[in-house]
């Protein structure tokens, strides 16, 4: 922590400083996650050619989603992380107002107004927010003593509400929870007491009747109480859930093998490409494959938390564990809705599911995780 | 650069930041330790559940539908075949918008509102991706429409099916009966293995009665499906084994030459060999076309059989109950022989009339009011039936006792069902005392033994039942059961004689000798269907009351509305020396034998003359129904 004050009094110029460093801490990349992302979305693409029914022009656009989500990774990695931090409230302000123009102008489908049309150009305001959330919330606890004073975790959660009522309104009760969520973890991180954490949990399990009766819409309880009877709807919602189980558990240990998987290439298993991918592992690598995922899995998480105990400023503490711990929400989500623990919510497998946005925000994430690893490691811009 | 620097206790701040890291670890692991189990939970200790509901997912059982066995006539001639029918049927889960679909499939064809609701039902009880048929008997234009539109209705598809089909129409529909599609009552007793995949059953007479044989077995086939339903490739298949083809007595030209002979009457032609019971020909008419009942017959077609004032569906010839009338005196005449009540020798005054010893009550005969008086001053037993006397039979039936006929008649299958090889048979009466008292709660009267005597009052007998026993007086006392099945898949069935009326070969013979002087005497009744015939035939004429004559009153036909005519019947065995062929023909209403007796002649020309003039076995018309 000695750095930290050296940072402070070291405002000039050493370029002479990074030629002496790796190359890999000179180009802001921190070389195991980059490894371990590198194995995970090369796994990713090969479940996915089986899970899009082998379809070469599916994964060519996959490919593509990581070249351009791989780039947006370099570039986030580096801008400086005092940038990140003087820049969120700006991007929040920016986020808020773009949802607010949702709400007004929005287009969409299925009863939801998610997306602005720019240009021609569709874009989902609410994807920002996911990186601004915690970036912001850090922002704010960073120029404080933690932990915080009450009436600063009561600002921060004032700035956790707004986008997540203004998401909520399109209606997006996943990605409200999610960036909560991201703008929750940063709160915890900084310290606040186990009091309050309780206290928020015993509240939560307390306001559940008054959600169910005033704020789910009838296909979230439908979905809700799909995964708690499945058969009650066999055709129907229960479905998904009859057949993904299916899937997970006709894999077995060994699996049937890649692309012999019977219910996902005979089209029994709905979404297969998408949310439900980890169910075409499960199917066709079996537990086996199922560990090797989770694996790669837990070393991202623990080599994220590492970087954040080694930041080497409260912000980059902050941030990096925050979005590690989203990044794990992605993960126990997923699986958990797919092996029906956890109701069905649209909640992609992070850099496993076919799609561009959620990769890119995943990897733009990872990008700043970078930048937290390796901003104090050589010239502080 | 912030002017507020935090510099409150950064080595605080550092142990709290690991505090809460090393939690989140925890609580990582601890989450994937949930995952994992529920993983390990359903990929290892449910593994075996979850592998068998995949493979059923995977691998469907399909039912093969067996063929249904093809059904002949005695020389080969088709008498119901398969063809194949075109079904139109909707796949929900294809299906946008079901509703326009069906609004533009109404557009493309007729779709009536039975076939709409027999959808909608069956709809709700398949899955999405099960094909529901709508319209079945698809024409080659309706298919040609579809196929040209198809593209733009997806989820519409067209599949082949076997589906029987009758080529001669109306001409074997009591006959051979029909097929139709199982309804819910049948399909509850129906085996459900047997007739997985099979639209169809019989439904009545041949078809029925022999569904276990024409319908053959199920076959099946294990093959791999999408979640679409779709057939990607069969792992295994067990054949269906088709229904045997079957063989019947009956004669093509032979029940042509009688419905033709029926024309436009209503009544019943049965022939038998009477040395093998095979039924020869069964007509009732009207008939009907049995390929309307195939594929569910409209509402409408429906209510025009079913409304007919002729009952076109009402099998005559094993249904009809009619008074035998005088067709039963040959075996009154034997019964009197038999018991020794008379002998051929025998004579009766014959005034005209009869009446009961005490009783001032006069019993006619029909000769009364066309001669005024008998058929002769005294009446023996050949021109008794020659003739058609009553008196005479009024006479030995006073003396026989109604039980006594009774027990000498059921030798010829009066009474009772001759358990002919179709369905719904009736049995008739052949009253006694007994039956009276079981069927009427009412004591018999001496005045009704007389009626039965002449075949009238509670007499009541089928034309099947007259042709067995034609083919009984045929055969010197040899009852077999009729049978319309000759073979199976080329085994011919024996049917040897179940019982047999023993009697002296003299009392045969004279009752024989008697019938055949109903054509072949310048006295016989039937005297008129004899011209240019080049064979001699054993017969007797009868007629019997539609209505009761009152007392006193002459029957005079011309005043009789059409309905309450008398129905005429006749019963003949041919050729004399040799019988082949025995038959039973009435006429509903006709007025009397002589409306039956040139039907039961121009029978027996066909199966006896013909061969000389050989009769054409192409159908007249083929056309699909």
């Amino acid at each position: 922590m000695g750095d930290y004050v050296r940072q402070l009094q070291l405002p000039g110029d050493s370029s002479d400083f990074s030629r002496k460093q790796p190359l890999a801490l000179r180009l802001h990349l921190d070389l195991p996650l980059l490894l371990l992302l590198a194995l995970l979305t090369g796994f990713g693409l090969f479940v996915l050619y089986s899970a899009s029914g082998q379809k070469m022009p599916a994964l060519i656009r996959q490919g593509q989603y990581f070249l351009l989500a791989y780039c947006v990774m370099f570039a986030a990695a580096q801008i400086d992380l005092k940038r990140y931090e003087r820049w969120s409230p700006w991007f929040y302000l920016l986020g808020v107002l773009l949802l607010v123009g949702v709400i007004f102008f929005g287009v969409g489908a299925k009863g939801a107004q998610r997306w602005l049309s720019v240009g021609g150009f569709r874009f989902q305001p609410s994807e920002i927010l996911k990186l601004v959330m915690p970036l912001t919330v850090a922002w704010y606890l960073s120029s404080r003593a933690l932990p915080p004073r009450l009436k600063y975790v009561l600002a921060c959660l004032l700035l956790v509400a707004l986008p997540s009522v203004l998401i909520l309104l399109q209606p997006d009760l996943g990605t409200a929870l999610l960036i909560a969520a991201s703008g929750l973890f940063v709160l915890f991180m900084a310290g606040i007491g186990w009091s309050y954490i309780v206290g928020a949990f015993v509240l939560a399990c307390a306001s559940a009747w008054p959600v169910w009766m005033y704020v789910l819409k009838d296909y979230q309880k439908q979905r809700i109480l799909t995964l708690l009877n499945p058969e009650s709807d066999k055709l129907g919602a229960g479905w998904n859930i009859i057949q993904s189980k299916t899937a997970i558990g006709s894999g077995g240990w060994e699996g049937k093998g890649w692309l012999n998987g019977t219910q996902s290439q005979l089209d029994f298993l709905p979404e297969s490409h998408t949310d439900f991918i980890i169910a075409v592992l499960a199917e066709e690598f079996g537990m086996r494959g199922v560990l090797v995922l989770i694996a790669l899995y837990l070393l991202i998480v623990l080599r994220g938390f590492w970087i954040a105990v080694n930041a080497k400023s409260n912000f980059g503490c902050m941030v990096a564990g925050s979005i590690t711990l989203t990044f794990f929400v992605y993960i126990f989500v997923n699986m958990g809705m797919v092996a029906g623990l956890l109701p069905v919510v649209g909640v992609p497998l992070p850099l496993v599911s076919a799609g561009g946005t959620s990769v890119v925000t995943l990897m733009a994430g990872f990008g700043v995780l970078m930048a937290v690893a390796t901003s104090d490691s050589g010239r502080r811009r | 650069m912030p002017q507020h620097i935090p510099l409150k206790d950064p080595g605080g701040e550092a142990r709290l930041f690991i505090t809460r890291i090393l939690f989140s670890v925890l609580l990582v692991l601890a989450l994937l330790g949930v995952i994992l189990a529920r993983y390990y939970d359903l990929q290892i200790n449910d593994y075996e559940i979850y592998r068998t509901q995949s493979d059923r997912n995977r691998v469907q059982l399909q039912p093969l539908p067996p063929k249904r066995g093809l059904i002949y006539d005695r020389n080969g001639v088709l008498l119901a075949d398969n063809r194949p029918s075109h079904i139109l049927s909707i796949v929900r889960e294809r299906v946008d918008d079901l509703d326009a679909t069906l609004a533009e499939l109404q557009l493309l064809l007729p779709i009536s509102e039975s076939d709409l609701e027999n959808f909608q039902q069956k709809l709700q009880r398949r899955r999405p991706y099960e094909a529901v048929p709508l319209r079945f008997r698809l024409t080659e234009e309706e298919r040609a429409l579809l196929a040209v539109n198809r593209h733009r209705m997806p989820g519409v598809t067209v599949d082949a099916q076997l589906v029987r089909h009758y080529p001669h129409g109306t001409l074997f529909s009591h006959a051979v009966g029909y097929v139709g599609r199982i309804n819910e009552q049948e399909a509850q007793s129906l085996d459900e293995r047997d007739y997985r995949g099979t639209f169809h059953v019989g439904k009545v007479g041949v078809e029925k009665f022999y569904e276990d044989l024409l319908h053959g077995e199920v076959g099946y086939q294990n093959v791999e499906t999408n979640a679409h339903g779709r057939v990607l490739r069969v792992l295994e298949r067990f054949d269906p084994v088709p229904g045997a083809d079957i063989t019947l007595h009956l004669d093509f030209a032979l029940q042509q030459t009688a419905l033709e002979a029926l024309g436009e009457q209503r009544g019943a032609v049965v022939a038998m060999d009477p040395w093998t019971g095979g039924v020869l020909a069964l007509v009732s008419t009207p008939g009907f076309d049995t390929n309307l009942f195939v594929n569910g017959i409209s509402s409408a077609d429906y209510r025009a059989l079913r409304n007919s004032p002729d009952v076109p569906l009402f099998n005559r010839a094993i249904q009809g109950q009619y008074p035998p009338g005088s067709t039963v005196k040959p075996m009154m005449a034997m019964a009197g022989l038999q018991t020794g009540l008379v002998t051929p020798e025998t004579t009766v005054p014959d005034p005209g009339w009869y009446s009961l010893p005490g009783d001032s009550r006069r019993y006619r005969d029909w000769i009364l009011k066309i001669r005024g008086t008998g058929h002769a001053p005294r009446v023996d037993m050949h021109m008794a039936v020659a003739e058609s006397c009553d008196v005479y039979f009024y006479d030995l039936a006073r003396r026989l006792t109604i039980d006594r006929m009774h027990e000498y008649l059921s030798g010829y299958g009066l009474g009772k069902r001759t358990q002919v090889d179709t369905t719904n048979e009736r049995p008739g009466v052949l009253p006694s005392t007994r039956w009276k008292r079981d069927a009427m709660n009412q004591p018999w009267y001496p005045g009704e033994t007389l009626s039965a005597g002449i075949g009238q009052g509670y007499m009541l007998a089928t034309p099947m039942q007259l042709a067995a026993a034609t083919s009984v007086l045929a055969t010197r006392g040899q009852w077999r059961t009729p049978r319309l099945l000759r073979s199976v898949a080329g085994q011919e069935l024996p049917n040897e004689p179940v019982e047999t009326i023993s009697a002296p070969p003299a009392y045969w013979e004279a009752v024989h000798e008697s019938m055949r002087a109903v054509v072949h005497s310048a006295r016989g009744t039937a005297r008129k269907i004899g011209e240019g015939i080049r064979y001699e035939m054993a017969s007797k004429t009868g007629t019997s009351q539609v209505i009761g004559i009152a007392q006193n009153a002459i029957y005079v036909e011309a005043d009789v509305a059409e309905r309450h005519r008398n129905h005429g019947l006749f019963i003949a065995f041919a050729p004399y020396e040799a019988p082949t062929i025995a038959v039973a023909v009435i006429v509903e209403n006709g007025g009397g034998a002589s409306a039956a007796s040139p039907i039961a002649r121009a029978v027996l020309d066909a199966w006896l003359v013909d061969d000389t003039e050989p009769v054409s076995r192409v159908p007249e018309e083929q056309t699909d129904g």
